[in-house]
């Protein structure tokens, strides 16, 4: 059983993020702040229970994984995300996808650009390229609930 | 002879063109010297024109200089023939030829196959898909306490009888050298066919394939300083011509009719189609370049950085080394303890470190050794202490910004 409230837990701490570590990561000009903060912000993250990780949420890129959880308010037809990485960076990488789709609706979804927030953070230039960290399947992922 | 780095390495012009890059990703593929390059440039500007089909002179030329390349390799791993010479696109490529190839004339249904802990995916894949649905078994020698072929265990194997044998001359995710000597007389002596992956052992040593006395040896080009597409599967006269070709098409056939078609001799039975004429060449010229350098030189160059490269990280306590330094082609691989593999390889990455992480095709391995991948730190002859060194300092910084 998936608790609902880890969907409002995941919510909460992507707004702290927004608010507090986005502006320091958009002010950090040298790579390792940068990395600093993102291989920590997975700490702001809810408890991700174990037993969630399993294949039916498991988001495959070819060196770390992801899994993913879903959730679809029906009266606002919000969509609302929780999730967890094996690999702390990834796992920054997709709070930095997160905090910019959570909570949109699908006509939003359509049009989101999350990944421009990463190359402009001069973070991952060019998410398609590197298939081998599975963020775009992540992407791709959050765009098929459309 | 001896070892002048510089000059060395002024002859792979990649390095011009990326001066700021450490390539430490040398298991993954080699760079190329420019006499490579020349050679096909050469062949595609003065020489093209297809082997073997056309009756003109410029066929004929080309025809030369693609069976010129045949002998180049047939002389390099002293096979008796230039027809037990038979071109691939690589050693994937080879296997699935191999193993689709064994399929009725060699194996038949109870019959056992023996391969590793540490092979690549392109020695285990081909038999799933070709060998086990028609019930053939495959079995494999564990690894010892420190990650290497177990040959106790393996001699143990052999009296299950097994047909074939297929091991790894150099594991790619670890470096370990096997014992490959004695594996093939073992293995020959328990009446097995022995066929060896020297994807990363043909870089390392030379191989004489008669005073082994192995059955089959695949590599592939590209990472033996010679172009992609290109690739070696040499096997001794009678195991070939057992082999059923996997591809069918022009060039390997003698007669077709509309219901039968009866096939050409070695080694055109085992290449359909138009070959990768400018690949072969290349490769060729690879080689021939490779027999003018000082191997031994390399050899100890390359393991003179490995040692420097595995010292240095034994100063960094929280790394967990799974390569040993010794018998050790050249690579090392290792973890940040409690952290990713992808998550060290990107903080390298970002330090314009090119190292590979991940399970590096070899995922029995990492289950065997129960750890979620490893990076891997891959050396070659035109890398330099003054790299190393580099590479260790960014590994610290690295490390630190996980401490944090
Ligand atoms: C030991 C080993 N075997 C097989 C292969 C497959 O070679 P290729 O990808 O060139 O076909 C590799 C390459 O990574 C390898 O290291």
């Amino acid at each position: 059983m998936i608790r609902p409230d880890i969907f409002t837990e995941t919510a909460t701490a992507l707004k702290t993020i927004y608010d507090n570590q986005l502006p320091q990561l958009r002010q950090l000009k040298d790579w390792q702040s940068k990395y600093r903060i993102l291989m920590t912000l997975g700490k702001e993250l809810p408890a991700f229970d174990s037993e969630w990780h399993r294949d039916e949420f498991l988001v495959q890129g070819c060196e770390s994984k992801a899994w993913l959880l879903h959730y679809q308010d029906p009266v606002t037809n919000q969509h609302f995300w929780a999730f967890d990485s094996d690999a702390r960076i990834v796992k920054g990488l997709i709070i930095l996808l997160l905090v910019q789709l959570n909570g949109l609706k699908a006509e939003e979804l359509a049009h989101a650009k999350p990944e421009l927030l990463l190359s402009e953070l001069q973070l991952q230039q060019n998410i398609s390229q590197s298939r081998s960290n599975g963020l775009q399947a992540v992407l791709n992922k959050i765009k098929a609930v459309m | 002879m001896n070892f002048n780095l510089s000059a060395l390495r002024q002859q792979f012009p990649f390095f011009s063109a990326h001066p700021d890059w450490i390539y430490l990703d040398n298991a993954a593929t080699l760079h190329k010297p420019q006499v490579v390059l020349d050679a096909m440039n050469l062949f595609y500007s003065q020489q093209n024109s297809n082997v073997h089909r056309s009756a003109h002179g410029l066929s004929q030329q080309a025809t030369a200089a693609f069976e010129a390349a045949r002998s180049t390799v047939a002389q390099f791993l002293n096979a008796r023939f230039s027809h037990e010479i038979i071109w691939t696109s690589g050693t994937t490529a080879g296997f699935n030829q191999l193993v689709f190839g064994m399929m009725g004339p060699v194996l038949q249904p109870g019959d056992r196959v023996l391969i590793s802990s540490m092979e690549h995916h392109a020695n285990i894949v081909p038999w799933h898909i070709h060998a086990l649905p028609f019930g053939v078994t495959l079995d494999r020698v564990p690894l010892t306490a420190d990650h290497r072929f177990d040959l106790t265990a393996f001699e143990e194997l052999l009296k299950l009888k097994p047909k074939v044998v297929s091991i790894s001359h150099v594991s790619n995710a670890l470096g370990h050298i096997q014992p490959v000597a004695e594996i093939v007389r073992l293995a020959k002596a328990a009446g097995a066919i022995v066929v060896l992956d020297g994807a990363q052992g043909i870089v390392w040593e030379t191989v004489d394939v008669q005073a082994l006395d192995v059955d089959f040896y695949l590599f592939s080009g590209h990472k033996l300083y010679g172009p992609t597409g290109i690739g070696v599967l040499y096997g001794k006269t009678k195991y070939l011509e057992l082999l059923r070709p996997l591809l069918g098409g022009g060039e390997m056939i003698k007669t077709v009719c509309f219901s039968h078609s009866s096939w050409n001799d070695l080694p055109y039975r085992l290449e359909a189609g138009t070959p990768n004429m400018a690949g072969a060449i290349g490769l060729a010229a690879a080689i021939l370049w490779l027999q003018q350098q000082d191997l031994t030189a390399m050899q100890q160059h390359k393991t003179a950085l490995v040692q420097r490269f595995y010292a240095g990280c034994q100063q960094i306590p929280a790394l967990e080394l799974l390569s040993g330094p010794t018998t050790n082609a050249g690579i090392v691989a290792l973890n940040l303890k409690n952290e990713h593999p992808a998550d060290l390889a990107t903080l390298l990455d970002q330090q314009k470190i090119a190292v590979r992480a991940g399970t590096h095709c070899a995922m029995p391995l990492f289950q065997a050794l129960n750890v979620k991948g490893s990076v891997r730190f891959s050396f070659a002859c035109y890398n330099s202490f003054d790299e190393v060194d580099r590479t260790l300092t960014a590994l610290a910084t690295a490390v630190e910004l996980f401490a944090e």
